[in-house]
């Protein structure tokens, strides 16, 4: 095992702000894309004239 | 087996299809994923020049990567939509772009926290750095062109035009570390050439690209099926789908 204790992973050699930033953000992006979507489909799934981009006035 | 791909160029026949093809490619992404991050922090040494900090590289390159092969698949769809006329084909390149601007607002920020420790500076203006901005503003301004026209068909026409004239950029971008003298370093990994790092840290990144790809196509086709219900909604199949959905 290259790291000895959980302290020196999260330290990563003094550069934990940079790689554990890079890290989260890519982290919080991808799964906000995926429940975003999630959540578009299956409002879509269940009232297809339902559309938050143009409102369907008739329903 | 012959098979006739224009049937699946119809959305109805589409939408069911991708739907079965969505949890195959996210359960690749996931498993590519934790082999690639493992490989990535548990096995590839330590960088002997930049330390730790080089372990950026996993998702940034990957994140680069793709930013820049969505657009071209992209660009792609979009050109089959406008010289074929297919609805599905430019529903695919409106589906990429979020994605593609996804990647490539990654690629700007792991770049940018890499760039601080080791040169020093967030942000240059280098050819690399500069190009790979305006490929964010050319997915910004390929979904805004999109989002600002009300008919479905002269919008696909629009952005494709957009996505088509912007595709020059992809090259300038791949080629910016050659043709300019840059900050950012040259290509790691070449075709013809043995590569300039570590096999561990080689085989960490190429699996992270390609869990990345994985992601991509599992969200566009996410995408995809959300657009082919709004555009489709007033036919008789969609109606039927969510009749029959649980409420």
């Amino acid at each position: 095992m290259k790291w000895d204790t959980l302290g020196s992973f999260l330290a990563m050699g003094g550069y934990g702000l940079y790689v554990w930033g890079s890290y989260a953000l890519t982290a919080i992006l991808l799964t906000a894309e995926i429940v975003v979507l999630w959540r578009r489909h299956r409002t879509l799934r269940c009232r297809p004239g339902r559309n938050a981009q143009q409102p369907d006035t008739n329903s | 087996m012959a098979i006739n791909w224009f049937r699946f160029a119809s959305p109805q026949t589409f939408y069911p299809l991708a739907g079965r093809m969505i949890p195959v490619f996210a359960v690749l992404a996931a498993v590519l994923g934790v082999a690639g991050l493992y490989i990535g922090f548990f096995v590839a040494p330590t960088d002997f020049q930049q330390g730790e900090v080089y372990r950026i590289i996993f998702i940034h390159v990957a994140a680069a990567w793709m930013s820049m092969f969505i657009y071209l698949v992209m660009a792609a769809w979009a050109a089959f939509g406008l010289v074929l006329n297919t609805r599905l084909s430019s529903m695919m390149a409106t589906a990429l772009a979020p994605t593609g601007a996804l990647m490539t607002f990654i690629a700007l920020w792991t770049g940018a926290l890499w760039g601080k420790p080791t040169w020093g500076t967030w942000w240059a203006w280098d050819a690399r750095m500069t190009s790979e901005l305006i490929l964010l503003f050319l997915y910004i301004g390929f979904m805004a062109l999109q989002a600002s026209i009300d008919d479905p068909r002269r919008a696909d026409k629009a952005g494709a035009i957009l996505a088509l004239v912007g595709a020059v950029n992809v090259p300038i971008i791949y080629f910016s570390v050659k043709w300019w003298n840059t900050l950012h370093q040259g290509a790691s990994v070449s075709v013809g050439r043995a590569p300039s790092m570590a096999s561990t840290m080689l085989l960490g990144m190429l699996i992270m690209a390609l869990a990345f790809w994985m992601y991509s196509i599992a969200a566009a086709l996410m995408r995809v099926r959300s657009i082919i219900l709004e555009r489709e909604r007033n036919s008789q199949w969609v109606r039927e789908l969510a009749a029959g959905a649980p409420a």
